[in-house]
């Protein structure tokens, strides 16, 4: 029964870890910008998908059992420009409407599912007709990029649409299938884990998956990294400045719309590397965010913004009890009290050890409202 | 003659670091006391503490007798403190007037918001408060619309329609041109004949207007914040002798 | 007399509601019929009950500045209600069909007074808006607000979900209650005679609906309510709780997602834990935000707007649909924030201002929105330096 525990205990960490990469960007983030970007899980997805397309093109190579590291870097990189994009594009615009990014990001959450979905050579070909029409139609005609979006910029918005959708659909019905073949499509795809991550640490009769440990190990850097990052660079010091105070640290001649883009990116890097450990743990598919988005909201709600050790108890202890509950290691435990056991028994799923967690987090926010380690000081309400 | 205010020993810390440290302070109803101090002094604090924004670490606020503690921000601006905040807060998209009714709202629960029909005298009340702050012209627009000294200017209105018995005005001419800063002291100085009020400043000359008071009126009394506990209290002439105020607040200030 | 009366704008507004319930309840659905488009009838009853929604979410979200992304909850829990009923309308002695399959073999308890219309009807209106006043008292007693509020109430609305979702036994978990076979005062639900008084209770419901939150935003509780959204820590210290408004507003507009739940059910014939999808409750938002936030109209408007525009989209470019629903919340959301009645506002004034061809005077330069805009923009710069 120990060693049962144990396993049990070690699946808890384990889903915790993935829970806390993934909460950590979204977390700084919040810190530091007061933003809920509901985009964060297609940016794990983005991150999977990467990890998918390294793995074909390194099968078959001296690289195929190592994928998982170019992999890593990718996943980061994909996601984090990504995010910067988006950070330029659209979050900075609604700067201090944290309700309007929510929905704004939302919207990109959409299109990103979507995206994964269709993508195809024919897709990108039209995009890239799109974007070459309407930009070099913009320098050619020399409309000024910052202005308002007027007539001018609708009509060649439509032009430049058409244009693509013609030459598309021209191209689909010459090179048929060779281009129009989705690249990855609406089913999930899998990602098989290199072959030295496939044995497991035997303990007792049961056995610890090397994958998870190998996310362990992934989370334990990544926090390292970021603690690393926060606590000793120019960079972390200058944001830290700005989510305490960020009219003073402006003042004080720090580059806040820089620091804002680059913390960004950052956090979105981190959901990319988050991607890539959810890609060793299942199938992955454009729904693949969604199922991991609300968890790590609650991680940063638990935790609160104030310290990066709020994200990593409320992680593990989330991952933990969550993992507990749903597989059902309560009840034996139990015996001596059947109605305890059977209300536990009662959420051994973990859909229903959802229903339990969440519903206890709203009683936790009870006695602590603005998490375990919440902001503190004269700025926090006004 | 009574005390409507009596703080005693009020102490807050914000992580170990002490905002008010055994401060001790009482106002006399009817009186209007200016509180000056130099930057960090806790002179916001002090105000957050007596309306509730804040609650002492150690120490009390008595307001007429009873002890605030327990009272919630909105609770004890019913039971009649009234506070203005530095930068105006108003309802931005809101008329000036539908601002002035909000805050003079005889029935602020619920359903006494939702079914409370207006009464004439609370309408008449709205009126001479426009008239009173000078903003009837402008009674029916947006108030985002006006300039800042109009916004100031509207919510020392609201502040008054609550019908306080103490208010509470932070700051009030801070971006205010001199002829604006000028009318708003003859304002207040007009509503101390039948209020306490606490006016916290940075503007020496518009505190020595405040202290001067009306023509009969006697002088006003001034407090000195430093580092979150009295320095000194007098009339702004002792206060202007006095060596450790010198040293700390008005010395640096004269020297410009 | 009539001419006097038609001045008040109390009753300009009478009118032509009430000329627009007429054309919608008579002529509209007849012409729909005549071109062979009879099926976009039963479209509107549904999109009707959804306006409903809409102006829920209006009040908590356009008036009062509370996002809430959990609304499907109440939604779902008022389409339950009826639903039951409905499947309840049986000869004595008999259980809805799901229940044999899975070995249920007596009523459940929490079935039994479902088969009373009253109690139904009013449980559809009661049971949402009780448990939005109960997560609302508990999530506002804190001051838990903006972003943290809205992530609560999704997470309230996955364990609602999955609750509902994982419960094969007692409401046939993810399959849902179907109702469209089930019986309605001896016909069924799906009949043409059924489904035209759902239609019609849809049409007055949505009605009901805009008067009831046309009273409540009219008066001095509604500029509460925008003083609360514009800037809640300053209510408190007017000397009013915003707890207990919060909690009224939040479980009036659960109420109305209950009612909406309740005739979008009888029409599209299940109700299923889909209406608790994540993605759904956002929906609900957009339709709002298409619209115009805090004009009721605009509510309405986009809630039938967006729903025709989503069943003709996806009728022909399925794929495409969710990118055109992406773009919509960012273009809504970045570009035309005040929606589609504000934005016809505003271009109404200006044509008028352009014929009428005055020379501005002191306080119309005041009002004037563009050199009002002008003002917050630099007053915008001026903050941002700050």
């Amino acid at each position: 029964m120990l060693s049962g525990l144990i396993t049990s205990l070690f699946g808890g960490i384990s889903v915790g870890s993935v829970l806390l990469i993934a909460a950590l960007g979204l977390a700084i983030v919040f810190g530091l910008m007061g933003v809920i970007n509901m985009a964060h899980g297609e940016l794990m997805m983005m991150g999977a998908y990467t990890t998918f397309l390294v793995q074909n093109v390194c099968k078959g190579t001296f690289f195929a059992d190592l994928y998982i590291f170019p992999a890593l870097i990718l996943a980061f990189l994909v996601a984090g420009l990504l995010g910067f994009l988006l950070e330029l594009t659209v979050v900075r615009h609604l700067y201090g409407r944290p309700l309007e990014t929510l929905l704004a990001t939302w919207g990109v959450s959409l299109i990103l599912q979507q995206f994964v979905r269709s993508v195809s050579w024919q897709f990108m070909i039209g995009i890239g007709i799109f974007a070459a029409l309407y930009f070099g139609g913009n320098q050619l005609l020399s409309i000024d990029k910052s202005a308002k979006f007027d007539g001018k910029k609708l009509l060649l918005t439509m032009i430049a649409g058409l244009a693509a959708l013609v030459i598309c659909n021209v191209l689909g019905d010459i090179f048929k299938l060779a281009i129009t073949q989705p690249w990855f499509g609406a089913q999930n795809v899998d990602v098989t884990a290199p072959s030295w991550l496939l044995g497991g640490l035997p303990i007792g009769n049961d056995q610890l998956p090397a994958t998870r440990i190998f996310i362990i190990a992934l989370t334990i850097c990544c926090v390292t990294g970021v603690y690393w990052f926060l606590n000793k660079s120019m960079w972390g010091l200058r944001i830290r400045a700005v989510t305490q105070n960020r009219e003073m640290s402006s003042c004080l001649g720090i580059p806040t719309e820089r620091v804002d883009a680059l913390t960004f990116a950052l956090g979105s890097g981190l959901a990319g590397i988050a991607g890539v450990a959810v890609s060793l743990l299942g199938s992955v598919g454009p729904n693949t965010g969604t199922n991991y988005i609300i968890d790590t909201f609650m991680v940063v709600v638990v935790g609160g913004v104030g310290k990066l050790v709020g994200s990593i108890v409320a992680a593990l202890v989330l991952g933990i009890t969550s993992y507990l509950i749903g597989s059902d290691s309560f009840a034996p435990l139990l015996s001596w009290a059947p109605p305890l056991a059977g209300f536990f028994t009662f959420f051994s799923n973990s859909s229903m050890a959802k229903v339990m967690v969440f519903s206890a987090i709203f009683v936790f926010l009870q006695a602590r409202p603005a998490g375990l380690f919440p902001q503190k000081g004269r700025t926090v309400e006004n | 003659m009574e005390r409507i205010l009596n703080i005693q020993e009020l102490t807050v810390s914000f992580d170990g670091f002490k905002a008010l440290n055994d401060l001790n302070f009482s106002l006399d109803r009817g009186e209007l006391r200016v509180v000056i101090g130099p930057n960090g002094a806790g002179k916001t604090t002090f105000l957050d503490v007596i309306t509730g924004k804040v609650k002492p670490t150690k120490g009390y606020v008595q307001f007429k007798d009873r002890s605030l503690r327990n009272f919630s921000e909105d609770q004890i601006s019913r039971l009649g403190i009234g506070r203005k905040f530095q930068t105006p807060r108003i309802y931005q998209k809101l008329t000036v007037r539908q601002n002035i009714e909000l805050a003079g709202n005889p029935h602020k629960s619920l359903f006494g918001t939702l079914l409370g029909k207006k009464s004439p005298t609370n309408q008449r009340q709205v009126a001479d408060l426009l008239g009173v702050v000078g903003l009837e012209p402008k009674a029916d627009i947006l108030a985002e619309l006006l300039s800042h000294g109009e916004k100031q200017r509207l919510e020392i209105g609201m502040l008054v329609a609550q019908s306080p018995e103490l208010l509470l005005v932070d700051e009030p001419v801070a971006g205010l041109t001199d002829e604006e800063t000028a009318e708003v002291g003859q304002l207040l100085l007009n509503l101390s004949a039948d209020h306490s009020i606490i006016v916290i400043e940075h503007d020496m000359e518009f505190v020595r207007q405040l202290s001067a008071g009306l023509g009969s009126q006697p002088e006003n009394r001034v407090t000195v914040l430093h580092e979150g506990h009295v320095l000194c209290e007098g009339s702004m002439a002792e206060v202007q002798k006095d060596p450790q105020v010198i040293a700390v607040y008005l010395g640096s200030e004269e020297q410009h | 007399m009539l001419t006097r009366i038609l001045r008040q704008p109390v009753w300009r507004e009478v009118i032509m509601i009430g000329g627009v319930v007429l054309l919608l309840a008579t002529a509209i659905p007849q012409l729909l019929y005549a071109i062979g488009q009879g099926f976009r009838v039963g479209l509107l009853g549904r999109f009707m009950a959804l306006g409903i929604a809409a102006l829920g979410i209006d009040l908590i979200w356009g008036y009062t500045g509370m996002l809430s992304l959990g609304h499907g909850i109440f939604f779902a829990l008022g389409g339950y209600a009826l639903a039951m009923f409905l499947l309840l309308q049986l000869p004595a002695g008999k259980l809805p069909e799901f229940f044999s399959l899975n070995g249920v073999t007596e009523l459940p308890w929490f079935w039994q007074p479902f088969s009373s219309l009253p109690f139904t009807l009013i449980a559809v209106i009661l049971i949402p808006s009780l448990v939005a006043a109960i997560v609302g008292y508990f999530v506002f007693r804190n001051r838990i607000r903006g972003v943290y509020f809205s992530i609560l109430t999704q997470a309230a609305l996955i364990v609602f979900y999955n609750l509902f979702n994982s419960q094969q036994k007692w409401i046939n978990g993810t399959n849902g209650l179907k109702t469209d076979s089930a019986m309605f005062f001896g016909k069924v639900v799906s009949s043409i005679e059924v489904q035209w008084l759902f239609y019609l209770l849809s049409l007055f419901g949505l009605v009901g609906a805009y008067g009831i939150c046309r009273w409540l935003t009219g008066g001095r509780f509604g500029r509460l309510l925008i003083a609360i959204r514009d800037d809640e820590p300053r209510v408190r210290f007017s000397g009013y709780d915003p707890t207990g408004f919060k909690v009224f507003v939040l479980a009036v507009s659960a109420a109305l997602a209950g009612i909406a739940g309740a005739l979008f059910t009888a029409q599209s014939g299940i109700i299923t834990p889909n209406a608790m999808d994540v993605s759904f409750s956002i929906e609900m938002i957009i339709w709002v935000a298409v619209g115009g936030r805090g004009t009721l109209v605009g509510a309405i408007i986009g809630a039938l707007l967006v729903n025709f525009g989503k069943s003709v989209l996806s009728e022909q470019f399925p794929a495409f649909w969710l990118f055109f629903q992406g773009g919509m919340f960012l273009i809504v959301v970045a570009a035309v924030p005040d929606g589609l009645v504000g934005w016809a506002g505003r271009t109404w004034r200006e044509w008028e201002q352009r014929s009428s061809r005055k020379s501005a005077t002191y306080p119309q330069i005041d009002l004037d929105e563009n050199l009002h805009r002008e003002k917050t923009q630099t007053e915008k710069l001026h903050n941002s330096g700050k």
